[in-house]
């Protein structure tokens, strides 16, 4: 599923990173640790998380994400956005919450990512 | 790119600074996608890297991680300056973590650091002495 798609079913707004929206999801990880993040996605995963500050851009970086959202109407500060703008990061922004977004998605068919114990 | 045309950097590592974390572990990445390392393997080493960085921007009174990048491997290290881990194996299981609430606030501290380093790294060792420090020394190959 393409970005744009994510967006549209999640009613997000694109707070940067608009030049990415035609980006592929595979899989979806919905987190506020980012230890996680950093231990159970891979390379075609999209975040979705209520944390914004800017160690979810430098996890998002390291993990080569696709890009995140962010829920509960949440929303980063200047400096966490540059910091995405520079790393190709998109940003996205819902008013729904982390279990409603997931939902949303999981609804559309993206699957989450697979646990350690799958992993080769 | 031969074993005697290795890039070496080196970063020093502040305790708390969490405004800079990950700056190095970005560099690194940088280097190796500029001499064409595959994806796949650039993903492995800048989260182990990462890890560490936080690490001991969160846990030690600060420190140093070293970077050696050859034709075939890349060489993570970290040195800090304590205060160590006490026991070792219990800080290698995961979900054991000492991490602080205000850690666990920026989403860290999980207890996943030091066993997801571990699983990134073909090689992995770790020595710390209470009150001295710990090194960490990592190995990936590209291949």
């Amino acid at each position: 599923m393409k970005l744009i798609e994510v967006q549209n079913l999640l009613d997000a707004q694109v707070i940067s990173g608009m030049e990415w929206i035609g980006r592929e999801v595979v899989t979806v990880f919905g987190a506020d640790l980012m230890s996680d993040v950093l231990a159970f996605t891979n390379e075609s995963t999209l975040l979705l998380t209520g944390l914004t500050n800017i160690q979810v851009i430098r996890t998002a970086e390291m993990s080569d994400l696709v890009g995140i959202v962010f829920v509960r109407g949440k929303r980063p500060g200047p400096e966490v956005i540059e910091l995405a703008r520079v790393k190709n990061i998109p940003l996205l922004a819902t008013k729904h919450s982390l279990y409603e977004s997931c939902g949303r998605l999981y609804q559309k068919g993206l699957k989450s990512c697979p646990q350690i114990g799958d992993m080769p | 790119m031969s074993d005697k045309q290795e890039i070496i950097l080196e970063f020093k590592l502040k305790a708390s600074c969490f405004d800079g974390a990950g700056e190095a572990s970005s560099k690194v990445k940088r280097v190796l996608q500029q001499i064409g390392v595959g994806a796949h393997v650039i993903r492995r080493i800048a989260i182990s890297a990462y890890e560490g960085e936080m690490n001991v921007i969160i846990h030690s009174l600060g420190g140093v991680m070293r970077a050696e990048i050859y034709s075939d491997r890349t060489e993570i290290s970290f040195e800090d300056q304590g205060p160590g881990i006490a026991d070792v194996k219990l800080a290698m299981q995961e979900g054991y973590s000492t991490a602080p609430d205000y850690v666990r606030q920026m989403g860290f501290g999980a207890g996943m650091g030091l066993p997801n380093m571990a699983r990134c790294a073909d090689k992995f060792e770790i020595q710390s002495k209470v009150g001295i420090g710990t090194k960490i020394k990592m190995i990936i190959h590209y291949i």
